[in-house]
């Protein structure tokens, strides 16, 4: 891994400047993977590689280029920047474009995010191949019912950042992340499999969950699916199992992007400050949390990391602004500018946090005399446009207040506004994957699709 | 199809411009790969040029350009994979990845490379007319006139948000057995988003197309049909009603529809998933496993086709494999590991998606057969039901079998009558199950045009579907109006 990135940053930018951009900011990354697959106790794969790339965009005369390369050699970052001035001539001039105010800059001291574990460095990949053998064997250990495996592994990459512009701006910041995953298959009646995976995934190793944890979740989950049948179409009361509640949250961080408001291709255009979701729905997007998947100090442009409430109460409050879409909406950037190598930079979540309820989710399920416990989804069956929601499911079936079989085969259908509306109780089950945390939570109804 | 077009395959000459690699640094660097006795090893040499550009508001907003090149090596001792990647390609570099991907192996026993000789491969699409160089006024013409004509279509078009991606990949593989091969891979599709408001009622549908073409794509589909057609399915789902939910007979029109055929069974003939025996087709080849309508094919060498590959990520060359004939399942998309597992030979279905990703099976042009009915008999033949029409996108648990499918352009059918058009809705079925429930297959075959990406384990690559007209005589329907 390199670590002259920060200054790499600052060449590109100053490069830029002197061949004529009036603004510009570098992006430079450089990382490293190694992971450890095993399946049915033997390797499956190693990988070890590192790797890196910069990206420039300019504005010239209003008007953008973002170019990059792999190629850190000082000519290809010239040619690099010489390209992304050629490129800018065919863009028209937009009186929007251009770099964050400087006020917005994370000029000052970084927040220490605890984003980086150094005892990722010298994990070796035999130690990984061990951890995945773990992993593996208590699925397979949990139930002899679990007569199969997609593989285990454990993977883990180290990754540094920098940014500057051509505002003063200039930092970086390395991370880490460690990730076990396994998949338990289990045989079941007319020749049919039930699957089901888990993992953890953390910044630190000694926050991940242990392997034969891992393992024995993903064989409790597949094992609990084994029966499973279809339900005749109706519409119940639904509890989203807290792992499925990540999906929803998703969706609505998708939905509260300044991006799609800008485009009108959001079914929260118009609604800030509204009731749109039940008095129970409090999310925020929070890049600020220690040692979480989705924290970052500054933003993909260099603006100071802010919480965004994005409901409160049930009320729409923000959309996630980067600089650009701000600007043309007039508001401001709200420092949730993601980036990547190849494009502009435009709106992205951090963290989304669903504030828990009281209630344990077999309590949720409690009061429910016919009903769905949900805990997949599948497909893309979501227009953001309108909020309509369509999508393959799988769980259980809620008789008397009790999770009786599994279900497969199902779809599950409402529209997101509705939905968000039909909430009438929010578990105390935080579930932290990735970069949700997300306990469970009941709607009052949605449409079954089967039989 | 083999007869495409008069460029040669570029040869070791083309290896050394784009790479600095020639045969003599390729043997040393496969050599090194294999010290610790690994069996087999391949280099994987990609250099990507990709651009694109935005245009909204009758304006272009922005540009984009990037280079991504590198070399992936791939070390084997039986179905264990060892592998590492480099972006720096001198010789220090490339050894020293060789050096990391050989430790998978360690065995006293060694077998040392063969030396690589250049074969040519026949050509599917020709490099010369890549868009890449175009100058960017051409392309922005195109986006122009296709912004025109979406607004023209209807005045309740408010939006029309375009754009044009390219890409041009060369590739060499050498492996250790011996071959030299190598690639060039345009890549085109041009998208469009319309925005459709009346009041507060807001639609919005999206479309595109392309291919493994230049700009001779644009003769045949021309910006406008694009936009009008992005803009015709907006304006429609203003006037459209809630989706029925339930089990019904579901119509697949001729094209996009192939989707269903992806889904519901290509994943789960990837030769990977039967060797694990984590799919639903495991130990089934010989057995009836769909309707004796189905005759499914995956096919990489249709010329100029998005999915076609004139060499596979292996450096295998692409088939016209049938995997299901009248309804028997005959065989599985084959990559080198799962081949060498069931002692058949790659089907040429080994395919990454950059030289950071290991090669797995994987689809390419993926379509069934033409039957024998005409598509109106079969719509009339359907008292309550839905057609479909046009796609989101569609996902598959292998395991389980369970598949599903988001239309974004779907209809009622009443009474042998294609009548409302029906709000976005997902469609579930499980795949062993609703290949046998195809009553009828139409007479109208159709390729669908180039706008679809396959994901697998992380990995995307450009496909292909097709389909005729099909009858499907119940799945479930994931709409909210329950009759």
């Amino acid at each position: 891994m390199r670590e002259d990135l920060l200054s790499l940053a600052s060449d590109i930018v100053d490069q830029a400047r002197k061949l004529g951009a009036d603004e510009v900011d570098a992006y430079v990354t450089s990382s490293a993977e190694t992971s450890a697959r095993v399946r049915k106790s033997e390797v499956e794969r190693i990988i070890d590689a590192t790797s890196h790339a910069a990206s420039v965009r300019v504005i010239k005369e209003k008007r953008t280029a973002v170019c990059s390369t792999v190629d850190l050699t000082p000519k290809a970052l010239v040619a690099m920047v010489e390209q992304a001035l050629e490129l800018a001539g065919i863009a028209e001039p937009d009186e929007y474009a251009g770099l964050p105010e400087r006020e917005d800059l994370a000029l000052g001291e970084q927040p220490n995010l605890k984003l980086y574990d150094e005892q990722i460095e010298s994990l070796s990949v035999d130690e990984m191949k061990d951890v995945a053998l773990r992993c593996e064997q208590a699925a397979y250990d949990y139930d002899s019912k679990v007569t199969n495996s997609d593989g285990a592994e454990m993977a883990v990459t180290r990754g540094v950042v920098a940014l500057a512009n051509s505002l003063g701006f200039g930092a970086t910041y390395p991370s880490t992340n460690a990730m076990i995953m396994v998949e338990a298959i289990c045989d079941d009646k007319d020749g049919k499999k039930r699957n089901d995976s888990w993992y953890s995934v953390e910044r630190a190793l000694h926050r991940l969950e242990e392997p034969e944890e891992v393992g024995r979740k993903a064989a409790a989950r597949a094992v609990a699916k084994l029966g499973a049948r279809k339900l005749n179409t109706t519409t119940l009361p639904v509890v989203w199992e807290a792992p499925v509640v990540r999906a929803l949250l998703a969706l609505i961080g998708q939905a509260a992007s300044g991006e799609l408001l800008y485009r009108r291709s959001t079914f929260l255009a118009g609604l800030e400050g509204e009731q749109v979701g039940s008095p129970l729905l409090t999310i925020a997007d929070d890049p600020l949390l220690e040692g979480r998947l989705g924290s970052r100090p500054f933003d993909g442009e260099g603006v100071t990391s802010r919480t965004v409430p994005l409901f409160e109460g049930g009320t729409f409050r923000e959309f996630l602004f980067d600089s650009y879409n701000a600007r043309r909406m007039d508001r401001r950037t709200t420092g949730a500018a993601g980036r990547t190598l190849s494009a502009p930079p435009s709106p992205s979540t951090s963290n989304l946090v669903l504030t828990p309820g009281e209630q344990s989710p077999e309590e949720l399920c409690a009061d429910i005399d016919d009903g769905l416990l949900l805990t997949d989804l599948m497909g893309f069956g979501v227009n953001m446009t309108t909020g309509d929601f369509s999508r393959g499911a799988q769980g259980f079936r809620i008789e008397k207040g009790k999770v009786t079989y599994p279900v497969t085969e199902i779809n599950v259908s409402g529209n997101l506004k509705d939905m968000l509306a039909s909430i009438d109780a929010v578990g105390n089950d935080v579930l932290w994957l990735g970069s949700s945390g997300a306990p469970s939570l009941r709607m009052s109804k949605l449409t079954i699709s089967g039989i | 199809m083999a007869d495409v077009s008069g460029a040669s395959a570029p040869g070791a000459g083309f290896i050394r411009e784009k790479f600095g690699v020639d045969e003599a640094i390729a043997s040393s660097v496969l050599d090194a790969a294999l010290s610790r006795g690994g069996e087999y090893a391949e280099l994987y040499f990609e250099h990507k040029d990709a651009g694109s550009i935005t245009y909204e508001q009758q304006a272009v907003k922005s540009a984009t350009r990037s280079l991504t090149k590198g070399m992936g090596v791939r070390v084997l001792i039986g179905e264990a994979v060892g592998y590492a990647y480099t972006e720096d390609l001198d010789l220090g570099a490339l050894r020293k990845a060789a050096d990391t991907a050989a430790k998978i192996a360690a065995r006293d026993e060694k077998t040392p490379p063969v030396d690589v000789v250049h074969f040519e491969t026949p050509q599917y699409y020709s490099p010369e007319g890549s868009t890449i160089d175009v100058p960017p006024k051409s392309k922005v013409d195109l986006m122009v006139r296709a912004d025109q004509a979406a607004r023209d279509y209807d005045k309740s078009i408010a939006r029309a948000d375009i754009n044009f991606v390219d890409e041009l990949k060369h590739v060499a593989i050498f492996t250790s057995d011996g071959k030299m091969v190598s690639d060039v891979q345009p890549l085109v599709r041009f998208n469009i988003s319309c925005l459709s408001e009346r009041d507060d009622s807001r639609q919005t549908a999206r479309w595109g197309g392309g291919g493994r073409m230049g700009m001779a794509y644009f003769e045949e589909s021309t910006p406008e049909a694009l936009a009008e057609e992005a803009a015709r399915q907006a304006v429609l789902l203003q006037s459209s009603i809630e989706a029925p939910a339930g089990t019904f007979p579901v119509v697949l029109a001729a094209g996009d529809s192939g989707i269903l055929l992806h889904e519901a069974i290509g994943h789960g003939l990837e030769a990977d998933f039967n060797r694990k025996k984590t799919s639903n087709y495991s130990d089934r080849i010989g057995e009836l496993v769909a309707s004796e309508l189905c005759t499914v094919v995956d096919n990489g060498m249709i010329e100029n086709s998005r999915g076609s590959i004139n060499i596979d990520d292996e450096g295998n060359l692409p088939g016209e494999n049938i995997v299901i004939e009248n309804g028997i399942l005959q065989g599985y998309l084959q990559d080198r590991i799962s081949a060498g597992a069931f002692g058949t030979k790659p089907t040429g279905n080994g395919r990454r998606q950059s030289f950071k990703h290991t090669p797995m099976p994987r689809m390419t042009n993926t379509y069934m057969l033409g039957g024998e009915s005409e598509p109106e008999d079969i719509i009339k033949s359907v008292s309550k039901g839905i057609y479909c029409v046009a796609f989101s996108g569609g996902q598959v648990n292998i395991s389980n079998g369970d598949f599903v499918f988001s239309i974004t352009e779907g209809y009622l059918i009443e009474d042998g009558k294609i009548t409302a058009p029906i709000r976005n809705v997902n469609l579930i079925g499980n795949g062993p199950d609703v290949l046998t429930k195809v009553t009828a297959v139409g007479h109208d075959f159709k390729l669908s045009d180039g706008r679809w990406t396959c994901g697998k384990d992380g990995q995307s690559v450009p496909v292909g579907v097709g389909i005729p007209t099909t009858l499907v005589s119940g799945m479930t329907v994931g709409g909210t109006n329950i009759g």
